[in-house]
């Protein structure tokens, strides 16, 4: 029993990290159908920025946090504007190469600047220790993670069901040719897409520092886990990657807690029967 | 003696959307048949649901007798069932005998080889080459087919369905987008197609249609309005109603 | 995608300016894909380093390798169009089945080169049986997967795969009980260079003949291949399969010369690496593997001397600019260069 909360609870919290970090990868791959492999790469920017500001500066954890979304978002604007935009025509092995590239030279940058060593991570201290529920007691820190979780969840999907914004969004991921046609701006529209989600990848790496740690490899390691999410939840979806995360963090965690000795192998063999069963993710369109 | 095309009450819906409605339909052979009906009227759907590019709700599909419905799209080219696209469906980046080539080799049994070179099978690039002299296109046999013009590539992709030696052959609007200098080639091509193959073809050039068929089919929303020679084909008040206002190509 | 003519026909054909009026169309294409003379360049060079560079045996052969890997997943990637980032499964089955094979069984290194070519040929059957019924995104998610599945699974499985530490105790014995692999790495290099040259032949067949320009139709024009009668599932999972032996001898050979195993050569990683030798030599074109390959490893060999940690960084640059400017890699620019100088008359 004992076992399974401890799953729940650890699975929840990963589900939370993995669900922030893919959602924009998912809505920008719905809405312009490009195969960005880099996404992670702007998780990793967005860890090593608020660790950096946290440990060498001394910044509060909360105002880390808005600094490298924020940071990080702008990035991505650039990015997209200069090179991304070129190739949305282009033929998936070349947006493939073109992401790879990315890759490789984020990695090659970041360990220049930081070395090769994972990132230290320091917890605030409102946050460390425990947080007792009663029956059990679990650390704080992922308990706050999963609220936070929660908050930014709402907070998206409130969001784009509510605001103008989302309801283009909406609108240009169903059928962006019709869209246009009624006066949205898909471009802009894109870009701003892009930015708002590569700043939750940033958030997601910045509060998931603790579970995927932060260093060099990072976009390379964990860019399997990702696009899981993103396969199986279904490209342009906000629900779908939800689920894809929950089944992922709570797959892995037991796994690993359960069968150490096989790790994520199991993992990989569910999900790529779930891809097989449904190509088109649990909520993609066909 | 059975036609080389029927088909028994095939139906396609999509939800509450029905594109094809129970059509019976026939081609004998040697036919030169039409099928006209205004835009959406699910012509491109039923060439589909005969060639298995679709997959029909009910009905069945004989091909000269034999019951092909279960059949995928590669074993109803090999009993004989050819088709053109609508849109050019052509290799772009290979010369125009090898795009022909690759037709009649599958058509030949010897498209798996892959043992021996391309050039030992001497039959198939004679066989392709003598179809390009018959549509006149033999001296670009060499030139990519992206570097053709329009017209010539719209021959070229009634050489590879012709490649396929059918017995029935679907043309989807053979002469559409090709300037009216350029079609009368076509039109002559399609003259000359051999006395045995059964020729269905889906027009909205009115022209070609009445130079052309035999037996003229109208389908309107995914059922058969009605069916008959050129002349009964002109004279009657319903079709002349369903074309009111309507645009012609060509 | 590649031009029809090698790049060396092109050169050749530059210089001779020959009139082939009097030779018909037909005769044109019964010829056209017969071994020409200068295709036997690659080979001649790689002799030639044999005496030049004999101080790098060791990196020849590793080139060698990469060029066999590079040449396998062209037929995938450059000729049926299956955009793939899990090609380094079969390379890293086939290293392992060779290297497993060599340490348990026996060291005799032509049946080890048998083992890895069958189990990544199984790999490659089973895997592609599974995942080529999907495109696009969703197969390329699926290829990223199962090679992540099988780094996992060579991760866990330690007691037989070394795990972390690799593979170790791969002993070869001599080859024909004769040739002794050397300190030098002379019989390794020409080792490599036999196997390579058997496989470039079995692969250039299979490029040339209706079911390699079937593949290619494939690629430009799926929907008319199913069209004009042809099994294309089929054909797919063929080369697929194919393609996966080649990958595994290219492993297998990997085990057998360095005589260890790691698990880099599974993952994303690896998969990236040979994605990126092949477009940059050029892909569908056969030998932009050799071009690719060559120049990728003797570029890192030299700048991992100088400067380790920016190599990653300088190919990553490398493939962006690429991308943009240069999409036919070294090859396509060869290729735009010789049709701009047959132009000016």
């Amino acid at each position: 029993m004992e076992a399974l909360t401890s799953i729940l609870f650890h699975g929840l919290a990963y589900a939370m990290i993995l669900y922030v970090i893919s959602v924009g990868l998912s809505v920008t791959m719905g809405l312009m159908g490009f195969v960005n492999l880099a996404h992670g790469v702007f998780a990793m920017l967005g860890g090593y920025v608020s660790v950096t500001l946290m440990n060498r500066y001394g910044v509060p954890f909360a105002l880390a946090l808005l600094t490298s979304f924020i940071a990080v978002a702008l990035v991505s604007i650039v990015l997209e504007r200069t090179l991304y935009a070129r190739l949305y025509g282009a033929s998936e092995l070349e947006q493939v190469l073109f992401t790879i590239g990315l890759i490789f030279m984020a990695g090659a940058l970041v360990r220049y600047a930081w070395g090769p060593l994972p990132q230290p991570v320091t917890l605030p201290t409102a946050l460390s220790g425990q947080l007792d529920f009663g029956f059990r007691s679990f650390p704080m820190y992922r308990s706050f993670l999963i609220a936070a979780g929660f908050v930014l969840i709402a907070l998206l999907w409130i969001g784009v069901e509510r605001t103008n914004f989302g309801a283009q969004l909406r609108a240009a991921v169903d059928n962006r040719r019709m869209a246009e046609s009624i006066g949205i701006d898909t471009r802009l529209l894109f870009s701003l897409a892009f930015a708002l989600g590569s700043g939750l990848a940033a958030l997601g790496g910045s509060l998931g520092a603790d579970i995927l740690a932060i260093y060099p490899g990072y976009a390379t390691e964990y860019l399997v886990y990702f696009l899981m999410v993103v396969a199986i939840g279904g490209l342009g979806s906000l629900r779908g990657p939800f689920v894809a995360a929950l089944l992922l963090g709570f797959g892995d965690t037991a796994c690993k807690y359960l069968i150490p000795e096989l790790g994520s192998f199991f993992v990989f063999l569910a999900m790529i029967g779930l891809l097989l069963w449904r190509p088109t993710g649990l909520f993609g369109r066909a | 003696m059975s036609p080389a095309l029927e088909t028994v009450g095939l139906h396609r819906n999509f939800g509450a959307l029905i594109v094809a409605n129970d059509i019976n339909f026939r081609l004998d052979t040697g036919a030169r048949h039409a099928l006209i009906g205004p835009n959406g009227a699910g012509k491109t759907t039923f060439i589909n649901l005969i060639t298995g590019a679709l997959a029909p709700s009910a009905g069945r599909i004989m091909l000269g007798g034999e019951d092909i419905t279960g059949l995928p799209q590669a074993a109803r080219v090999g009993r004989g069932l050819g088709r053109t696209f609508q849109i050019n469906a052509l290799f772009k980046g290979l010369s125009v005998l090898e795009n022909v080539s690759l037709a009649v080799g599958e058509r030949m049994g010897i498209g798996g080889d892959l043992l021996r070179l391309v050039g030992s099978h001497r039959a198939v690039l004679e066989r392709a080459y003598a179809l390009l002299e018959r549509l006149r296109i033999a001296d670009d046999a060499l030139v990519p087919v992206r570097e053709l013009p329009y017209g010539k590539q719209r021959l070229v992709e009634i050489a590879i369905s012709l490649g396929l030696q059918p017995t029935v052959l679907l043309l989807d609007e053979p002469a559409a987008g090709v300037p009216s200098a350029e079609s009368v080639i076509i039109l002559d091509v399609i003259e000359q197609l051999p006395r045995d193959i059964a020729v269905l073809i889906i027009e909205h050039d009115m022209e070609l249609v009445f130079r052309f068929a035999h037996q003229i089919t109208v389908l309107v929303q995914g059922s058969i309005l009605m069916e008959g020679t050129p002349a009964e084909i002109a004279a009657d008040a319903r079709v002349r109603e369903v074309y009111l206002g309507e645009r012609r190509h060509g | 995608m590649a031009s029809d003519r090698p790049v060396w026909a092109s050169l050749i054909a530059l210089f001779k300016q020959r009139a082939p009026a009097d030779v018909s169309v037909v005769e044109t294409l019964v010829r056209r894909h017969r071994l020409r003379a200068v295709e036997l360049l690659p080979w001649i060079l790689t002799v030639v380093a044999y005496y030049l560079f004999s101080d790098y045996l060791a990196l020849g052969s590793q080139i060698l390798i990469m060029i066999l890997f590079a040449l396998s997943l062209d037929l995938v990637l450059g000729y049926a169009g299956i955009v793939t980032l899990g090609h380094s499964a079969f390379f890293g089955v086939g290293a392992y089945a060779a290297g497993i094979y060599a340490a348990r069984i026996c060291g005799e290194p032509l049946s080890g080169l048998m083992v890895g070519a069958t189990a990544a040929a199984l790999v490659g059957w089973t895997s592609g049986l599974v995942i080529l019924r999907t495109q696009g995104f969703t197969l390329l998610m699926l290829t990223l997967a199962v090679t992540a599945l099988l780094a996992e699974a060579a991760n866990k499985a330690s007691f037989i795969t070394g795990g972390a530490d690799g593979l170790q105790g791969v002993d070869i014995a001599p080859i024909f009980g004769w040739f002794r692999f050397d300190m030098f790495g002379r019989v390794g290099y020409l080792y490599c260079l036999a196997v390579l040259f058997l496989c470039w032949l079995f692969a250039r067949r299979l490029v040339h003949s209706p079911f390699g320009r079937s593949l290619i139709g494939i690629r430009e024009n799926t929907a008319r291949m199913h069209a004009i009668g042809s099994p294309v599932r089929r054909r797919l999972l063929t080369v697929y399969t194919i393609s996966a032996a080649l990958a595994g001898v290219a492993g297998a050979l990997l085990a057998q010369t360095t005589q260890f195993v790691g698990l880099t050569v599974l993952g994303f990683q690896r998969s990236g690496e040979i994605v990126i030798m092949l477009v940059f030599g050029g892909v569908g074109r056969l030998y932009g593997a050799f071009v690719g390959a060559s120049l990728y490893m003797i570029a890192q060999d030299q700048i991992a001397k100088l400067e380790p940690e920016f190599w990653n960084f300088w190919i990553g640059l490398l493939l962006v600019v690429l991308v943009m400017f240069a999409r036919g890699g070294v090859l396509g620019l060869v290729d735009r260069v010789l049709s701009l100088a047959r132009r000016k008359p």
